[in-house]
């Protein structure tokens, strides 16, 4: 039985929903879960992590997230509870933090598996922008892994209530200090774990007509991504973009509009569960990509489409 | 100030990547580039030389003989130094930073190393926050705004749905750039010229005290995805097509 560690996120103190994905992977083996959580009252978050043998509440006077003092405290965590394996969520915060943390515990980390032994200690990861699977082995000391959001299929959290333990956060100074966090005025939908994206690319034509897949991901509740030649275009801002350059997403739909499919794009958004290509250019490659595809100017099929889900959602 | 920038070699975007024996991939007719996350730490690199006069940038790569074509483009874009660490094509990201700290280090001058925030090979997304900490000094990753005054070093970084993390640190540091950071310069051809003519100082591996017998993370296996089955073209009228379409994502796919 291994002892197994989570790293589980918040988000403005929300639970965010990638961490039932990690607890799901620890609940499959026979595991001795401790679950850490950087937080001044655990007890919201008490009912997602029933089941759990462990839960660490890490208090501090100031917990907002800083690389340095975070890592070092589940440094001291790993070693006080000897725990065999860690993981966390491929997040912004994640692909920050456990890197850290694995040159602090000197153990080797997989980052953005898509499966992960934690027996075995072996994980699937893509390499090559996707073009290939690779599968690792980390050997000696501990293992860390972080796993990409919307890949772990989740089961719902059952058994007793965990324990509640402490621990303190690291007070050192920290060498790289966040000093601010900067919303984005538009509050969008993170792309990385967003669970349905519409896209757009090239044959958008111009920035106004973005506003068509705003609207439409409004009714989904969608993220909205583009294409790098919509985004060197200037019709979409660099954080938007999907593909080899851009972001990786996961969602479980994916709506590519005008996008003509390059390979560059594609491995940013080929693991989609379903994918959606409404392009005017019949022989455009993405439709070999695509799950669904329709033919048509996309300035009449788009409108269609939001009524459509309008009726059908509403 | 002496400015670093750790690049590293990998396949064109465009390339199409075969298994060969399980573990390495065919590398006959790939055309090698510089990752292009790295093409914006270069950039960031020379600009901050620009910026700071009497300064210095070192490229280094790791690899084999080939990786040489890398630091003639970034000596060719304008950079000034450049250091082959030969060998290692095989170390783990670990051993990977502690060869480049082993360079780094040996400058007791160093002051801002630059990176890619991921090669795009094996995407691991993890040498440069490695060599910080191997180096004791502060790191910043996915950056897209950096500002250097010779000591204090503030940059932004994208933390996810346009949310952004505004970072101070203190010189020396680590950088990794994400797209957005700045547009890459291309090489002149003055640049081609007198990149020919500097030395690419060699390091073995050997020296640097690392071996892949020190691994801590092992590649068991290369495999290629399946693929995805050849979809489905919906007929009709756009009206008619956007009906069976969302009809198909409820009831057959069952996404919505």
């Amino acid at each position: 039985m291994a002892k197994i560690g989570l790293y589980i996120e918040l988000k403005d103190g929300v639970f965010k929903k990638s961490n039932r994905e990690l607890l799901s992977l620890a609940r499959k083996g026979d595991h001795a879960v401790h679950a850490v959580i950087f937080c001044a009252d655990v007890r919201p978050y008490l009912e997602e992590l029933q089941g759990v043998q462990t839960v660490i509440q890490v208090s501090g006077a100031d917990l907002s997230y800083q690389p340095d003092r975070y890592a070092c405290t589940l440094a001291t965590i790993i070693e006080e509870f000897q725990l065999d394996a860690c993981c966390a969520i491929y997040s912004a915060q994640g692909k920050d933090l456990f890197p850290r943390l694995a040159a602090k515990i000197k153990s080797g980390l997989v980052s953005d598996c898509l499966s992960v032994d934690l027996e075995k200690r072996q994980a699937l990861k893509p390499v090559y922008s996707g073009k290939l699977l690779a599968e690792y082995q980390v050997e000696g000391g501990r293992a860390l892994f972080t796993v990409r959001p919307n890949v772990v299929p989740v089961t719902p959290a059952a058994g007793g209530q965990p324990e509640v333990k402490s621990a303190s956060l690291h007070d050192g100074e920290p060498r790289t200090r966040i000093v601010q966090v900067m919303q984005s005025a538009a509050q969008k939908v993170d792309l990385t774990e967003a669970e349905i994206i519409v896209s757009g690319g090239r044959a958008m034509k111009a920035q106004e007509n973005f506003c068509l897949l705003e609207d439409m991901a409004r009714v989904l509740d969608a993220g909205v991504g583009a294409s790098r030649a919509a985004v060197d275009a200037g019709f979409a801002s660099a954080d938007m973009q999907v593909g080899q350059t851009g972001k990786v997403v996961n969602p479980k739909l994916y709506v590519a509009c005008g996008i003509s499919g390059a390979i560059q794009h594609f491995v940013g958004m080929k693991t989609s569960k379903v994918i959606v290509a409404i392009n005017k250019d019949p022989e455009a490659p993405i439709f070999k990509k695509a799950d669904y595809g329709i033919v048509g100017d996309l300035f009449t099929v788009l409108p269609l489409l939001k009524e459509e889900l309008k009726k059908a959602l509403g | 100030m002496n400015i670093y920038v750790c690049i590293k070699q990998v396949p064109d975007t465009e390339a199409s990547i075969l298994v060969k024996e399980g573990r390495s991939i065919n590398e006959t007719n790939v055309k090698w580039i510089i990752s292009p996350y790295d093409e914006y730490a270069i950039e960031e690199a020379l600009k901050l030389k620009e910026k700071l006069s009497g300064s210095k940038v070192t490229a280094l790569c790791l690899g084999p003989e080939r990786v040489q074509n890398a630091l003639r483009t970034a000596l060719a874009m304008g950079v000034d130094a450049a250091v082959h660490i030969d060998g290692g094509a095989a170390l783990d990201a670990q051993g990977t930073a502690r060869a480049l700290a082993h360079v780094i280090r040996s400058d007791k001058e160093f002051g801002v190393t630059f990176l890619g925030r991921q090669a795009i090979d094996d995407d691991a997304c993890q040498v440069h926050l490695l060599l910080a900490e191997e180096l004791a000094i502060p790191a910043a990753t996915n950056v897209l705004a950096f500002a250097c005054d010779g000591q204090k070093v503030r940059v932004e970084r994208e933390i996810g749905g346009g949310t952004r993390e505004v970072i101070e640190m203190s010189v020396p540091c680590v950088v990794a750039a994400a797209k957005g950071l700045n547009t890459p310069r291309y090489a002149s051809m003055m640049g081609i010229m007198k990149a020919k003519k500097i030395e690419i100082r060699r390091v073995a591996l050997a020296e640097t005290g690392v071996d892949e017998a020190q691994n801590k993370v092992r590649l068991l296996k290369l495999s290629a995805p399946a693929e995805k089955p050849q979809g489905r073209m919906i007929p009709g009228e756009p009206a008619e097509a956007v009906r069976e379409l969302v009809r198909l994502l409820r009831e057959e796919a069952k996404v919505l």
